[in-house]
């Protein structure tokens, strides 16, 4: 075989995941009343982009074979503290900036902390730091409230030379910026390897801790730009519970989306991302089809079920039934 | 290697084990099943610490913390039960522990170059790089767990069983690969049950028995059955209750005919009597496990016949299994994670099998199931303080009864025993042994894989042996004793001494 053919075996679930978002996208942009505009592209981008970062961020933890409970809590939390730090003048805006993205890495290493140190299931884990974070924001923000700099905020959420989102450049930025080097890093590699078989990294001499650990840093940061980038849109912070849910039960189903094991070991966030895109989008497909929206939450669960089921039809193939029940 | 002693709980895996290997030389250990070689190799890679002993390199005292310690030492082990990563590519795994990199990322150029060197030292170049771990062949994953190993650069390379899983082509291969080795300096370890290799390859050899080491001598100097003598020693402890010897039935209660699996199992075909205790031999991992699952239903694509009491019987499924004409019953290998569910109670797990008997209309009768319960109790003697605690409460022993009272409960026909004695202590298996025989000698078909060759000789009426998926041997009566058995699980012909 071809080195392609290697190369796309590897990403299968990557590429089908984005294949799934253009073809919901086509139909969406082809249907609409206003055609496939600039505008049309940059609202797409605007709603889709807070989730695509919530689901790198659960994807590189679920790649561990993890999972964090707390990204949406991380995201309320960095919404509400961007509501009063992000604000003034350039510099001051810069630094403010700068202590969000701190904050939510902190969130992220006191779960890896716990989940390596303390030895529990991330799962419990996350659920009770998140519920701590919770409270942190509602002390920051009782009512809803404060305020963003707003000409930083327009910027982020325009259009770049009149066509491009902004919103969208800032995800591939931190698509290169973050995943990218990750990804291809040792400690990345070593991620991947926990996933997958945590026995043999170990036996393999991997650092299997440092890489986990990373892990949940990374998704407290991203959960965090993804606060950064909800105080963009709505210039203001809230604590809001059921919008921080909200966004941990989805950034799960477009991490299933984008192709990314819920076993570990196997996806990439990039799929992630475009699972984030896709699910998005179902809401948008509604619009254009005149459906009532009451329909979005029943729409997106089939297609999630639809999903989940493609990527168990493996499952059928399996010759000793005891590997049925890993 | 000196005076190094490991042991687990109460069980003395390794007792002051000895054993020294000399650079350009090739060093084979020899051993039966639970010898003590796994874990001697265990520790030379640093995976479990001695409790004693010492171990030197190049006559200075080093002590390995963690595997990648023993790597850095250039002490380079090839495991048995492989250590891949399935969702990487092979040039990932074979490189994994110490990638190049550039600016802090992995060089994938690099990488893909050195981890082509390391397949075509390895003698594969059919393997490409890219390909996932995953999406191999057992016997290809084998060698690049090779490949893996070489592109460490080993000063000590330990090979486990390393040509078990390997094509004939690729065992030559390796042979090569490791002559070539020898004459560049490394020392080598080679643990292998199978003898021509071991004559081919070893220098030096030395044998373990029970955790110890019993001899230590040039290669070629022992015939192969005095080799055999040295591995099974002279230890006997008459713990068996007498074998019966009354008739049995015309009609076999179950019979199996050509029955093979995926390659696991090829083409086996026997039968088994009511009152019969019938053993499975050979080496670990022949097979035996899969063909116990193939007739418990819990494998798909297996094709061939099974027969029960004379009838054609389809067992889809365990429920199918265990239910109707078969009433099978399989007494699995790992109890903790196949035979019991730990957190719930010593009552509730006796009655998993046999739920209906217990029941009304599917609600549960407590004062049925605590009848039950009490009775097999009594019958097995577990040693209980409270059939309400959880059955993690009890020790190895008594929960191996649980699981085995557990299927009597459902009045079985025809009982599998997937190795059930491991782990267990003497006084124990005593009582399981005169169990076996009593349900035999009340009219059950009884089919009992073991790794321990002393309870086949003294359980079993009829012994098969089973070697690479397929029965080569079936022992009867008398004929039944440890030098035919270790000579038919070797799979080599040579007729034991009378």
């Amino acid at each position: 075989m071809k080195d392609w053919r290697y190369w796309l075996a590897e990403n299968k679930n990557t590429l089908v995941a984005i294949a799934l978002f253009l073809f919901m996208f086509i139909i969406y942009a082809s249907n609409h009343p206003a055609g496939f505009t600039a505008n049309v592209v940059q609202t797409s981008a605007n709603k889709a982009t807070l989730l695509a970062f919530v689901a790198m961020a659960q994807a590189i933890v679920i790649i561990t074979a993890g999972i964090d409970l707390s990204v949406g809590m991380i995201l309320t939390l960095a919404n509400c503290l961007a509501s009063w730090i992000v604000v003034g003048t350039m510099g001051e805006t810069l630094l403010g900036i700068a202590g969000v993205l701190l904050a939510g890495a902190l969130c992220g290493a006191l779960n890896g902390l716990i989940v390596i140190f303390g030895r529990l299931q991330p799962i419990v884990t996350t659920i009770a730091t998140g519920a701590m974070f919770y409270g942190v924001a509602l002390l920051l923000r009782p009512f809803p409230g404060g305020s963003v700099n707003e000409t930083l905020a327009d910027a982020m959420t325009g259009k770049l030379f009149g066509i491009f989102p902004a919103s969208f450049a800032a995800l591939i930025a931190v698509i290169l910026v973050v995943w990218v080097p990750y990804s291809r890093s040792a400690i990345g590699r070593a991620a991947y390897a926990a996933g997958s078989a945590e026995q043999a990294a170990y036996m393999s001499g991997m650092p299997v801790r440092l890489a986990k650990f990373t892990a949940y840093v990374l998704s407290g940061l991203l959960s965090a730009i993804g606060g950064l980038y909800l105080t963009f849109f709505s210039y203001t912070g809230e604590a809001a519970y059921a919008s921080g849910s909200t966004y941990t039960l989805f950034s799960i189903a477009a991490v299933v989306l984008g192709g990314v094991s819920l076993m570990g070991g196997r996806g990439s966030a990039i799929g992630a991302v475009f699972g984030a895109l896709a699910f998005r989008t179902i809401g948008d497909l509604l619009f254009v089809f005149d459906f009532d929206p009451l329909w979005q939450p029943l729409f997106q669960g089939v297609v999630l079920l639809l999903a989940v089921s493609i990527s168990a039809v493996g499952l059928l193939r399996v010759r000793n039934k005891l590997e049925w029940f890993p | 290697m000196s005076g190094v002693s490991k042991r687990y709980g109460g069980v003395t895996a390794l007792k002051e084990a000895d054993l020294s290997v000399t650079p350009g030389r090739i060093h084979a250990v020899l051993g039966e099943n639970g010898a003590g070689k796994s874990t001697l190799i265990k520790i030379m890679a640093g995976v479990v610490a001695p409790d004693e002993g010492m171990i030197t390199l190049d006559g200075k005292p080093v002590s390995f913390a963690t595997p990648a310690a023993a790597n850095a030492a250039g002490i380079v082990c090839v495991f048995q039960e492989l250590s891949l990563i399935p969702d990487l590519t092979a040039a990932d795994n074979i490189i994994i522990s110490n990638p190049p990199q550039r600016f802090g990322m992995i060089d994938r150029k690099a990488q893909r170059a050195l981890a082509e060197q390391a397949l075509a030292a390895a003698g594969t170049a059919d393997i490409h790089p890219f390909a996932l771990v995953r999406d191999l062949s057992l016997s290809r994953r084998q060698m690049v767990e090779i490949a893996k190993a070489l592109a460490r650069r080993p000063r000590v390379l330990i090979l486990d069983e390393a040509t078990s899983a390997l094509t004939a082509a690729d065992v030559r291969n390796v042979f090569g690969v490791i002559k070539r080795l020898r004459a560049e300096g490394t020392a080598i370890v080679y643990i292998s049950h199978r003898m021509h290799e071991i004559a081919e390859l070893a220098d030096d050899c030395t044998v373990f028995r029970n955790g110890r080491k019993i001899a230590t001598y040039a290669a070629g100097s022992k015939t192969d059955t005095e080799v055999v003598e040295l591995m099974i020693g002279r230890e006997y402890k008459n713990v068996f209750p007498p074998k019966s010897t009354a008739a049995r039935p015309e009609t076999p209660a179950l019979s199996c005919r050509n029955l093979s699996w995926s390659g696991r199992l090829n083409d086996i075909s026997f039968s088994l009597h009511a009152g019969e205790v019938v053993g499975l031999g050979g080496l670990d991992g022949q097979g035996q496990r899969e063909l116990l699952l193939a007739m418990f239903g819990v494998l798909r694509g297996v094709t061939g016949q099974i027969e029960v009491a004379g009838k054609p019987a389809s067992l889809a499924d365990p429920e199918a299994a265990k239910s109707g004409a078969a009433a099978m019953a399989l007494i699995p290998e790992d109890r903790k994670i196949e035979g019991l569910m730990l957190p719930m109670s010593i009552a509730e797990n006796l009655c998993f099998a046999a739920l209906d008997r217990v029941s009304s209309r599917g609600i549960i009768d407590r004062s049925k199931q605590a009848e039950r319960v009490a009775a097999m109790i009594e019958l097995l003697k577990i040693k209980v303080v409270d059939p309400d605690l959880p059955v993690s409460s009890l020790s190895g022993g008594n929960q191996q009864k649980v699981v085995i009272a557990k299927w009597l409960m459902n009045d079985p026909r025809i009982v599998l025993l997937n190795d059930p004695m491991r782990g267990i202590d003497v006084g124990t298996k005593q009582e399981l042994y005169a169990l076996l025989r009593k349900l035999a000698d009340e009219g059950v078909a009884i089919l009992f894989y073991s790794t321990d060759y002393d309870e086949l000789i003294g359980c079993c009426d009829r012994v098969m042996v089973m070697y690479d998926g397929a029965i080569v041997r079936t022992l009867e009566g008398d004929a039944i004793t440890e030098h035919a058995l270790v000579a038919s699980a070797l799979n080599i012909s040579e007729a034991p001494p009378a």
